[in-house]
């Protein structure tokens, strides 16, 4: 493509980027244009309505969650963890120094805590 | 634009159309149906959108689970009195302009349920129906040609002046009162704005 030299060599960078822009605004502009000439707007508690099935919506959604749900997600947190930190520690199992190897049990044993203390609160029985 | 003048400008290769045949060529090939079906008619309707029949070709093949984004309703199988205020309801919701295809022989009037009394006798009674298709149920070929009448009316709708369609006016309201569950029955049992119930006249 031929340019001159005193342009700036990224000025078509820019008129195509002016370009993308125009493309995506304009028919929202279109559009615009067409529904304040020709379509009046209707708004209406129906139309607004927050459902899309058909049916009315009860109730308030700002409804409180039972805050002992937390033991769940640390339980779950704890086999998370293990799970992530198991796998690569199986599969170079064989060339770990001893070090490695300590630190590894050292860190699932306090995994393993969080599991006996939740046990012992009796979380893990059905209840 | 005259139309002597019209087809000598195509004769040399110049083609002319109004914004109104655009918009109208553009809505009409591309009609979005609502996604529901509520008896075995929707099993011909869904005929009718896979490969076979392929709605496709007329550009109305795009099921839209939301009726925020839908132009057009299928009313595809019985409608029971349960269900009615929820698909006047979901008709309320759907963006101007729509538009509505009863198919079959319950959507259009009850059909064999007729006498039950738990079935409305034909969703005619509560939103402006535009295509009424017979048939128990109709055949997708049906569905198509209801298509293809629909698109007919939709390219002779004009945006301006007092022929223009319901939704081009300012004064009208937008949405249709829905239906309550009464004692026996729906209240109203019709929307008199769109549907009465047909006089009796005796001859003596």
């Amino acid at each position: 493509m031929f340019m001159p030299s005193q342009t700036n060599p990224y000025l078509f960078l820019f008129l195509l980027m002016a370009g993308a822009v125009l493309f995506a605004v304009a028919p929202l502009g279109i559009a615009w244009i067409w529904a304040r000439k020709f379509s009046p707007n209707k708004p209406g508690e129906q139309k607004n309505a927050i459902y899309e099935c058909g049916l009315e919506s009860k109730g308030d959604a700002w409804v409180q969650f039972r805050s002992e749900y937390y033991l769940y997600a640390i339980i779950f947190l704890v086999f998370d963890v293990e799970t992530v930190f198991l796998l690569p520690f199986a599969v170079s199992f064989a060339q770990l120094p001893v070090g490695a190897f300590v630190a590894m049990i050292i860190f699932l044993l306090l995994l393993a805590e969080g599991l006996v203390w939740a046990w012992q609160k009796g979380v893990l029985t059905w209840k | 634009m005259d139309e002597g003048l019209r087809s000598e400008l195509s004769k040399q290769g110049i083609f002319t159309t109004t914004l109104e045949d655009l918009y109208n060529w553009g809505r009409k090939n591309s009609i979005w149906p609502l996604g529901f079906g509520l008896a075995c008619c929707a099993i011909e309707m869904i005929a009718t959108s896979m490969a076979r029949y392929d709605l496709a070709r007329f550009g109305a093949e795009v099921f839209r689970p939301s009726p925020r984004q839908a132009d057009l309703m299928i009313v595809a199988g019985t409608v029971t009195k349960k269900m009615a205020p929820q698909v006047v309801r979901l008709y309320n919701q759907m963006p101007e302009p729509k538009y509505v295809i009863a198919m079959g022989a319950c959507a259009i009037s009850g059909g064999p349920f007729k006498q039950g009394y738990n079935v409305l006798k034909g969703i005619d009674r509560y939103i402006p129906v535009d295509i009424h298709i017979p048939g128990c149920p109709p055949r997708p070929e049906a569905l198509l040609h209801a298509l293809m009448t629909l698109q007919q009316k939709i390219d002779e709708q004009v945006l301006t002046g007092e022929r223009r369609p319901r939704h081009l006016n300012a004064d009208v309201p937008g949405e249709f009162p829905v239906p309550e569950y009464g004692e026996h029955d729906l209240v109203p049992t019709n929307n008199p704005d769109v549907w009465q119930p047909p006089a009796l006249v005796r001859e003596d």
